[in-house]
């Protein structure tokens, strides 16, 4: 379990977090959301033990990041922002040297570096020197340097940072296979990525956590959440928003858009538990206009993100 | 403490493979061994002397790791906090007195491998005469542990920066400075200025006044002392440096 304690950090004049708490166990993986500069890294550079709180603590297992920093340590493997690692040297050399600060030693430490090295589809590129790698293989390198130990806790900071859509993927079903025993933090920019992987939402805006939630909760915030979406053939003329908005529950109704054969509606229901889709079916099939596409929007992240986030300014 | 021992090694391995894995250490090396030669023989008019030892190359090695030294330990800490590796090791479970170690020792014994580097000087002059080697093998160690002390300076400045050019600098000027305070010249041209007490004081921090009287032979323990108590007072401050850094 890794439990923040009203951690806070100041630099000079600048709050940069501010009173965040917060517990993740076990099988969790916990993204952390929020604008640049909303003091996501900072949160994870104290947690890791990189910076030391202006006042209150973490902590990863029970250990006191203040006082047993060097336990936690043991216990935590960290992927800084942009995936640091020694340009000079091999990866094979690189990872040789975290196993070795890490406690193994001789064919131990061997297993694990080609373990290691396996797992993260590094084998082809592990006598070559870092420097002469590209962007995603580079990230990958930090990100075997975190998993090496096979640490109970893992924080990550923007691990799919730059990578390709396929990169992405790989990582993040390597993330999710680790997760089941593991505790994970991440931080991202990307809502999708929150939206697959992540169990739990920490949504931090100017230091401070403004949201705590799943990622299901979160989206039921969205505005759209309820709100049914459907594609008609524009067969005859018809004042399509009007007709929406005649069918009872439907509270008001938006065009989403409008091609020269089909166009899509969007209808929010008066109450969202309202058998609305089925009205909406029945009252354009009895006009001779048989509903082509319909889907119940499940709400947007981004939405939700921008308003939590910007709310709070 | 034996973990303690691991650790310091690993990290002294690693430091000591990115000074080879670089083009930095073999520039570093040829280039100290070519002016060393020069100092020895060419600059120190070896031949005009007609005398079979090392006096002058001893004489300049001050002079030459004023600038040679600051070029080894410039990227120690400035690099890591360009490319962000400092993040990384300060967040494995290695202390800050292990890394701190393991960097100096690195460094050290890279200097001392450069310093080894010069026994055919060694051979030259034994070949040529019949110089003392007692007196030798003590100018060696002196040069060996004065070393250690600019490469102490130079590690705490490293600290200070990110930008290599600065932390270059300034562990330059410190280094020139301890020179300076001890030289005659210096200290004769002070005379006027303050009380004699005070400028033998101040030119007994100077390097040249502990090196001056091993390369003559003499290893007195006071200079001994001297230079590791500056190596001790560096890596501490260079302790605290970065221990302010990550509570600031």
């Amino acid at each position: 379990m890794i439990e923040a304690k009203h951690l806070t950090k100041i630099f000079g004049r600048k709050t940069a977090v501010d009173d965040i708490s917060f517990t993740v166990g076990k099988g969790e993986i916990l993204g952390v959301l929020g604008p640049n500069a909303a003091g996501k890294s900072t949160t994870m550079r104290m947690i890791t033990g990189f910076l030391v709180p202006t006042s209150g603590t973490a902590l990863v297992g029970g250990h006191d990041v203040l006082e047993s920093s060097l336990a936690a340590r043991q216990k935590i493997g960290y992927l800084p922002e942009n995936a640091p690692t020694y340009p000079d040297m091999t990866v094979n050399g690189f990872l040789d040297f975290i196993a070795e600060i890490r406690g193994f030693r001789g064919q131990n430490k061997k297993q694990q570096v080609i373990r290691t090295l396996e797992r993260c589809n590094l084998l082809e590129v592990r006598f070559q020197a870092i420097h002469t790698l590209s962007k995603g293989f580079k990230q990958r390198v930090c990100f075997a340097q975190s998993i090496l130990h096979d640490p109970e806790y893992l924080i990550m900071d923007e691990p799919t940072d730059g990578l390709d859509p396929n990169q992405k993927h790989e990582v993040r079903d390597m993330i999710r296979t680790m997760a089941q025993n593991k505790t994970i933090i991440l931080s991202t920019h990307n809502l999708e990525e929150v939206d697959t992987i992540c169990t739990r939402v920490l949504i931090i805006a100017q230091g401070r956590i403004v949201a705590d939630e799943t990622p299901a909760a979160l989206k039921t915030r969205s505005g759209l959440h309820g709100a049914i979406c459907f594609t008609l053939p524009k067969i005859g003329e018809g004042v399509w928003l009007k007709e929406t908005e005649e069918i009872p529950g439907v509270d008001r109704a938006a065009i989403v858009s409008e091609g020269p054969e089909f166009v899509t509606i969007r209808a929010f229901p008066k109450k969202s538990d309202e058998r609305l889709t089925e009205k909406i079916i029945r009252h354009f099939m009895v006009k001779g206009k048989p509903v082509e596409k319909i889907y119940i929007e499940e709400g947007r992240l981004d939405e939700v993100f921008r308003m939590i986030t910007t709310q709070s300014l | 403490m034996q973990r303690f021992l691991r650790t310091i090694l690993t990290i002294v391995k690693r430091e000591l493979k990115g000074y080879f894995e670089s083009p930095v250490a073999y520039v570093f090396i040829f280039i100290f061994l070519a002016l060393s030669g020069y100092f020895a023989f060419q600059f120190g008019e070896f031949y005009i002397r007609r005398q079979a030892n090392l006096d002058s190359f001893f004489k300049y090695l001050p002079w030459l790791f004023i600038f040679l030294i600051p070029a080894v330990t410039m990227r120690l800490w400035a690099e890591e906090r360009r490319t962000g590796t400092i993040e990384l090791i300060m967040t494995l479970p290695v202390t800050l007195t292990e890394t701190i170690l393991g960097k100096f020792l690195a460094s050290w014994l890279f200097m001392g491998l450069a310093l080894a580097l010069t026994a055919p000087l060694i051979f030259t002059v034994t070949y040529l005469g019949d110089p003392d080697l007692g007196a030798l093998f003590a100018a060696y160690f002196g040069g060996f542990l004065m070393a250690g002390a600019y490469l102490s300076i130079g590690l705490m400045t490293s600290a200070l920066t990110r930008n290599q050019v600065i932390a270059f600098i300034v562990s330059a000027v410190i280094c020139l400075f301890l020179v300076l305070i001890g030289m005659d010249e210096v200290m004769a041209a002070l005379s006027g200025l303050a009380p004699l007490w005070l400028i033998r004081l101040i030119a007994g921090f100077s390097f040249m006044t502990h090196f001056g009287s091993i390369y003559r032979g003499v290893i007195d323990l006071r200079d001994v002392v001297y230079f590791l108590s500056v190596i001790f007072l560096m890596l501490f401050l260079n302790g605290i440096i970065l221990q302010n850094r990550k509570a600031a």
